[in-house]
Formats: structure tokens, sequence, C-alpha cells
């Protein structure tokens, strides 16, 4: 649309936090009724910049435009000040959204826009605005329902709204499929194709190359803070993509063909944890030389799997035999040594609250699950010699970005801590290997050496689970998958069989319960 | 306007110099005072640096003021390392002192190699097994350990008055309650003629250095830093944190049971409901005054005390009440605990209408 007025202009934005660079004169322009993906790692600087665009962050340099409503001439928006930019048209929908669980959707919306005094006709009035917003745009909610009743899907759906009923003009969503099934991410699509059909302008932040490819007129990517491309998505490839994001040859990881060794662990019925988190009645039998992929919408009962798997959930009912033994009665809460001893590396999902001690040195971090070890103490006292050897061979096989093995361990980057995290988990030639979204915050780059070592450690003959919410992830990796929902796994079926929408409607909860021969 | 911008880890000359630079504006606050009363401030400093260093005496009345200190403060440092928040090393010491004065005054009639360390034994046992019941509490049941220990001081107190007054009254103390004095082979040993300078202090010491080394190099003490610096990592690596818990917790009320000990077999020699000043609570303003570090906990102890034994001197000389003591020991730590702020933030003025931009920021970057 070359002919489309412009709407927004970011002009030569620079923004340092000390002596880092998050933002280095990056101009980004965008017409009316265009969608543009913002692409770029964790760190890139794109939060950064759209907190500029918002007023959240004052530019060291640079300047933002926006618009005029009647005019159309672009206005610099004063710096600093969120206000000015939803007057001016701006609206954000966060990642996490900003929503009162204990009001209405329609109290949502209307939360700062009604005056003072004589609310009742405003409310009347702007109840008929948003049902006409509504059936224009497709956004339909239930505005009289609770928020915290509705689906994540619904209240990004009110998020949404709230910008629209404000006369945003330009409206930015950061990562806004992070947390929706494969279905709802196609239908926030196809909303925002019909809103920009309708004049609205529209940046969403991603870095998941498929939708962005799939859903955008046009590209900007950043890398360390500076804009390496803008470029119209026809043309775009996600290799071409990818490298732009990483600044190097990306090689994505594919699974070599190999044939599944003798069952490992088995999971027979196995309820654990309780209330929304639970999981009932999990049957599930792993074999040695295959990664188990689950698959699932955040908050179906992963992370009450991976507890328990990492032995800090008792089993409530059913059994958990590795190769034959029964660990499941051994189980309490506090078990995860047992974990550790039967042969179990474990991922956390959430690695720096549950992967390191921050305050500790990378060195007794990698020695933290080993420290009664022989290797580690003699008579109660710690060999810190031995350890911190094991650790700097540990820093080169891994490639932990550090300065040296004494260092905090929280210094470092996400990437790099879950890099001490494989290292302690792996070296051990584990068994079982429990990867709870192992790649969730990483970039490009760290995440295909999380999956490398994954890889690796399936051809060593060990069996993984993945838990990830990412289904490019999990196809790319699996050998099987199986779908999580409410709790209940469903049953685990050969990758090559299965396909994206037939997982995202299990994800949703539909044909699962056909699937386990159950009513839902 | 001002924000606060996160810091990489203090290096170790902050570390020193932030308790220093604490000690120091306590003691220029509490000048207002002092000077409120009349008094020339630094002829008033100058009696406290008398009071407490002035002579062979002094000096010694204060290492034997410290000696408890080091103690209470090991109990707290050692505790709240593992972020199990003993606040009850008073009643521990108590606890302490009346086990000491159980054993040692004549129940059992045994040579002093024996029976001194037997009391120095009954002592520590005694404030560990004051600790377990909390530290039990709060590994099973989630009790909070703050509220139950703070009252269990009171509870001992009390209970130690109830023993005073009734069986462990000194029948020949003419109804003062008091108890018998311990035996002379069960008194820790003087380690000066003449003045009151006693073993507790070689004790406390060997106790500082000891829960050093425990905390610096062994396993039980790598564990105990892993629990208190994230307990769900620990949990999650195999570390056992319940049993974590309980050594500390039977080591941090043992520590504060030798301090009992100490006060009744080193100096008093018996026992009565008015043994301690405080210095439970002073142990805790040791501990952070010393940045929970063991052998700092010495330094902050000297400090302590010398501040204590230097005020009462000062107010014997002066008038000014050696209430201000209480001020300066208070007014450190408050020192101490905003200086904290300054170890792990970076202040920085802004000009003010760049305030609401900067402050979201700041709150974002802390995350």
């Amino acid at each position: 649309m070359p002919s489309a007025p412009t709407v927004l202009q970011l002009d030569q934005i620079t923004k340092r936090f000390g002596s880092f660079t998050a933002n280095d004169a990056v101009s980004l322009s965008l017409k009316k009724g265009e969608i543009l993906a913002l692409l770029g790692e964790n760190g890139a600087g794109k939060t950064t910049l759209m907190n500029i665009l918002f007023g959240h962050y004052v530019a060291d340099e640079g300047t933002v435009s926006v618009a005029d409503r009647s005019s159309g001439a672009l206005t610099e928006l004063p710096p600093g000040q969120p206000h000015a930019a939803l007057e001016a048209g701006v609206g954000m929908v966060h990642q996490h959204f900003t929503l009162a669980e204990n009001l209405s959707a329609l109290d949502n919306i209307l939360l700062g826009t009604e005056p003072l005094f004589s609310a009742r006709s405003a409310r009347a009035k702007g109840r008929a605005r948003l049902v006409d917003l509504m059936q224009r745009s497709g956004l339909t909610v239930d505005l009289d329902a609770r928020i915290s009743t509705l689906s994540v899907g619904e209240k990004q759906r009110v998020e949404i709204l709230k910008a629209l009923y404000r006369d945003a003009r330009v409206l930015v969503l950061d990562e806004p499929t992070a947390v929706l099934t494969p279905q709802e991410s196609d239908t926030l699509f196809e909303t925002l194709k019909t809103l920009a059909a309708e004049g609205l302008a529209i940046i969403f932040i991603s870095h998941k190359l498929d939708e962005v490819i799939a859903s955008s007129d046009r590209i900007a990517v950043l890398r360390l803070g500076k804009l390496v491309a803008d470029q119209p998505t026809a043309g775009s490839t996600k290799l071409q993509l990818a490298e732009l994001m990483v600044g190097q040859t990306v090689t994505l990881s594919s699974r070599p063909e190999q044939a599944a060794g003798r069952v490992l662990l088995t999971l027979q019925g196995a309820s654990a944890g309780d209330g929304r988190a639970a999981i009932h009645d999990i049957d599930l039998a792993l074999n040695s030389g295959e990664i188990l992929g689950i698959a699932g919408v955040s908050g179906n009962g992963q992370a009450t799997l991976a507890r328990l798997l990492s032995g800090l959930e008792p089993l409530r009912k059913g059994s958990l035999t590795l190769e034959e033994r029964d660990l499941g009665r051994t189980l309490h809460g506090q078990s995860a040594r047992t974990m550790i001893e039967a042969g179990f590396a474990r991922i956390p999902e959430d690695r720096h609250k549950d992967g390191i001690v921050g305050a500790m040195s990378i060195a007794e971090n990698l020695a933290i699950e080993t420290i009664r070890a022989p290797q580690n103490q003699r008579f109660g006292f710690l060999k810190f010699g031995a350890i911190a050897e094991r650790a700097r061979a540990a820093i080169k096989a891994y490639d932990i970005r550090c300065q040296g093995e004494r260092a905090a361990a929280r210094l470092l980057s996400g990437g790099n801590i879950q890099k001490i995290v494989l290292a302690r988990t792996l070296e051990a030639n584990p068994k079982v290997v429990l990867a709870a979204q192992p790649s969730r915050g990483l970039d490009v780059g760290a995440t295909a050496d999380v999956h490398r070592r994954l890889l690796d450690a399936r051809a060593r003959g060990a069996g993984v689970i993945l838990i990830s919410e990412d289904l490019d992830e999990l196809m790319r990796l699996s050998d099987r998958i199986a779908v999580i929902h409410r709790g209940r796994l469903g049953p685990a079926e050969a990758t090559e069989t299965l396909d994206r929408s037939t997982l995202g409607l299990r994800m949703a909860g539909h044909d699962h319960a056909a699937d386990a021969g159950e009513a839902a | 306007m001002i924000r606060f911008e996160p810091r990489e880890p203090a290096s170790l000359p902050r570390l020193i110099l932030i308790p220093v630079a604490a000690a120091l504006i306590a003691l220029l606050l509490a000048a207002l005072p002092i000077s409120a009363a009349g008094v020339n401030v630094l002829e008033a400093y100058g009696l406290m640096g008398k009071g407490a260093f002035g002579s062979l005496f002094s000096f010694t009345e204060m290492l034997t003021r410290a000696t408890p200190l080091i103690l209470t403060g090991l109990a707290a440092a050692l505790a709240f390392r593992a972020k199990l928040w003993n606040i009850g090393a008073e009643g521990q010491l108590y606890a302490g002192a009346l086990a000491a004065v159980a054993v040692g005054t004549g129940w059992i009639d045994a040579p002093g190699v024996i029976l001194l360390p037997l009391v120095v034994f009954a002592g520590a046992l005694a404030g560990g097994a004051v600790m377990l019941g909390p530290t039990l509490l709060k590994t099973r049941l989630g009790v909070d350990e703050v509220v139950t220990t703070l009252l269990l001081n009171f509870v001992i107190l009390l209970f130690v008055q109830m023993m005073l007054e009734g069986p462990m009254q000194d029948p020949m103390g003419m109804g003062w309650p008091q108890s018998e004095p311990i035996l002379d082979q069960a008194i820790l040993p003087k380690l000066m003629d003449r003045m009151r300078i006693h073993g507790g202090l070689i004790i406390a010491l060997a106790a500082a250095l000891a829960i050093h080394i425990l905390l610096k190099r062994t396993v039980w003490g790598f564990e105990i830093r892993a629990v208190g610096e994230n307990a769900s990592a620990a949990a999650h690596a195999g570390l056992p944190v319940r049993a974590t818990f309980i050594r500390v917790g039977l080591l941090s009320g043992a520590l504060a049971g030798l301090a009992g000990v100490g006060e009744v077999a080193g100096l008093k020699g018996y026992l009565t409901a008015d043994l301690s000043p405080g210095f439970g609570y002073s142990g805790i303003v040791v501990a952070m005054l010393a940045g929970l570090n063991p052998i700092g906990v010495v330094v902050a102890a000297l400090f302590i005390a010398s501040i204590f034994v230097g005020a009462d001197s000062m107010s014997r000389a002066t008038g000014v009440s050696n209430y201000l003591a209480d001020l300066i020991v208070a007014m450190a730590l408050i020192s101490v605990l905003v200086s904290g702020l300054f170890l792990r933030f970076r202040i920085k003025f802004i000009r003010p209408h760049a305030a609401a931009a900067s402050t979201q920021a700041a709150s974002q970057e802390t995350k």
C-alpha cells in the first residue's frame, strides 16, 4: 500500500541502560492499514523500542511521531508520557495482560475512560459502541463476564477491544501468540487482518518465524539493538530471517533416524498434585533412544508432571516404574535425590527459580546435584580443586560464556544458565532426560544448542521427555507426541502421523476425549 | 527524583566500608541527643573510648561484654544464612544458662575435667532443644519461625523465673530469686588475674572460627548457603532442605545456649532472671552489622560491646543516660540496613520531567 499515509514514525531512536545500548539509532515507519512484524532474539531491543513508543521509557536520542487525528500531519509525541501516546491513538497489548480479574470485561474496557460524574449514561453509550466495534472487528466477548472466568484468548480480545475503544490507530502486540493454541493464534491473525483492512496500523512482536511470514506485510528485524532489516514479507524465508536475527549462519538441528529401544520408564494411572494443575490417570511409556514430546497449552498439568518426574511431587495414585524398579512408592515430595540417583536428568521449567542458586558460583552450581558424591567431598569437606577443575572442563565443553568458574551464576544470561543446567545433568549420562520448556526465553543460538544436547542424549540411548508449548520445537525433535489437556494425557503417536491442526485441536480439548476413550 | 539502579555484586572493600560508615553515621546521629543533654560531644565520645579501651580493666570488661554477643551474633548469623529467622536467641541463652546451672550446682558431683565439659554441653544442648521445636514446626507445618521463636523468649524467661522462685531457688540466697552457685570445679577458668574476662571468650572465638569453616569449606555449609539463597533450587537439586533447616536450628540454638553458659559459668557463677540485658536481641544487630559473616560477627560484637561499656562509663562521668548506648546501637542497625540498599543499588538523581518514565524503567530492570 504505497499510497497509504504514514501514521507512525520512529526516528533514530537510541536508548542506553548504563553501558548497554538497547536501541541504537532505530528508525521505523508504519503506514495506515499495515501489519509490521518486529522480529528479534531476546534482548534484541524489541520490547524497549515499544516501551519508548508507548512512553514508558524516554529515549536518549530520537523522536516518536504520530499522525495528527485531524490533519494527518506527523506530530512529535512528548517523551515519557504514556498518556500522550494513548491520546494520539497508540494502543498496546502487553504479553502479560493488564486486566482487573474481578471486574467484568465491560468494566475493564471502560475503566479510565468514563467521566467522573454521570458514569451511568456513559456506560450505556460505551456498551453500544463496543457492540458495534465487536461486530465490525469480529472480536466477540461476553461483555458482562468476569475476566477471571475468561480463557486466555478471550482476555486477549478484551485487551484489543480496550485499545480499539480508545480509538487506537496504531496497535502494538507484544508476543501475542505466546499463550495461545495454534487455532487461537490463527483466529487472532485473521482478526488482525480484518482490523488492518479497516485502516488500523499494527505492530506485533514475535520470534516465531512461521507466524511472522504468514501474517505480516512487512518485517523489521532487530539485532543487538540495531535495525538490521526492514523488508516486505513477500520473498522472505525462514532461514534468511533466522540468520538476520542471529547474525550468523543457523543450522536447525533435525532428528536423525533412529530405532527406539526397550521401554525405560512407565507411568500407569499416575495422578499427582491437586486443584487445577493436577494430573489424572496418566499412562505413558518412554523408550530408550527416543524423544517423547508432551504438547499442551500452558497450565494444563505439565508443571505437575514435571515436578513428579523431578521427585518434587508425590504420586497420589498409580505407578512410576524405571526399568522394572518401582520408584513411585518412594516418592514423597522431597525426593529429587532419589530421582537423580535413579538416573534422571531434570531440566526445570523455571531455570532461575529451580535451576540455579544465583548467588552461588558457577562451579558450585555445576556441582550442586553431586555435592555429596566422593568426587566432590571427603569427610564432609569440599574438594575445591576438583570442583573447580571439573567446572572449568564443563565451561569449555558446554561453551558457557562467563568470567570464570567463580563468577556468581546469576550474572549469566538465560542461555548460559541453561547451559549450566545441561552440563550438570547430562554429564552424568542419565537414563531419562526430563526437559520442561527447555528453550523458553532463549535466543535462536541457545535454543539450537539445547536441541543439539537433547538429540545427543537420544543418540546415546537416553529417553527424553520434552514438555513444550512450542509446536515447531516438538515436531522437529520428538519421535512421538502426546497432548496434555486438563491434566489428562492423550496417547503418544508418531510425529509423522500428526499435523499442527490435529495437535492444536487436541490442545484445545477437542477429539482428545474420544481418543482416550472416555467422556470429558 | 531518585532512581535505584541495581549494581553488580558488591566488592569486598565496599562490603567492609559500608558497615564502618554505618557505625560512624550512628555516632554522628547520636551526637544530637548528647549535645541536647548539654554535654560536649567530643568529650563524651572521648570518655566512651576511654571507658572501653582506656585501661587493661576497661578493655577486658569490653571483651567480657563481647563474649555473649559473639555467640548470640553467630546464632543469628548462621540461622539467617539459611533464611531461618531465629529471633529467639534470648530465650535460648536462658535455656542454656538454666541447663548449665542444673548440671553444675551439685546435681552431679564430678571432677572439673568431666563436669565442666558436661556443663558446657548441657547448655548447648538446651539451647538447641529450644530451637528444635520452631524448626520442626516450620519444616513440617510451615509455621512462621519468627513468631514461634520470638514468643518462646517470653515463655522461657517466665519458666526460668518460676524455677528460680521454686525448685531451683538457692536456700542460702535469703529469699532472692537466684539459683545455687555453680560448683568451683565447673566454673570456666579466668583468663587474667583480678579481671572478669573468662574462658567463654575462647569458646566464642573458637565457635566463630568453626562456623566460618563450616560455611566455607564443608558440604553442610554448602547446603546451608544453597538452601538460604534459593530453597526451591536446592530442593530441585536434591539437597536435604529439611535436614539442613534442622541442623541449622540446632546449631543456632546451641550457640545461643553457649552464650548463657558463659554468663553463668564464666561471669556470674549463679543464675538470676536478669542475667542478660538483651544479648539475644543485640546478637541480631551484631549479625546484621557483620553482614552475616562469622568473622565479621567478632568485629561487630567488639564494636557493640565497646559502645555499651563505653556508654556506661561516660554516663557515670557526665550524667548522660546510658540508654544512649541503646540509641547508638539502634542507629547503627538502621544505618546498616539502609546501607544494604546502597550495596545492592546505585542511586541516581534525575531531572523531574523524565521521572515517571525512569521509575518505570528501574522497576522493570529490577525484575
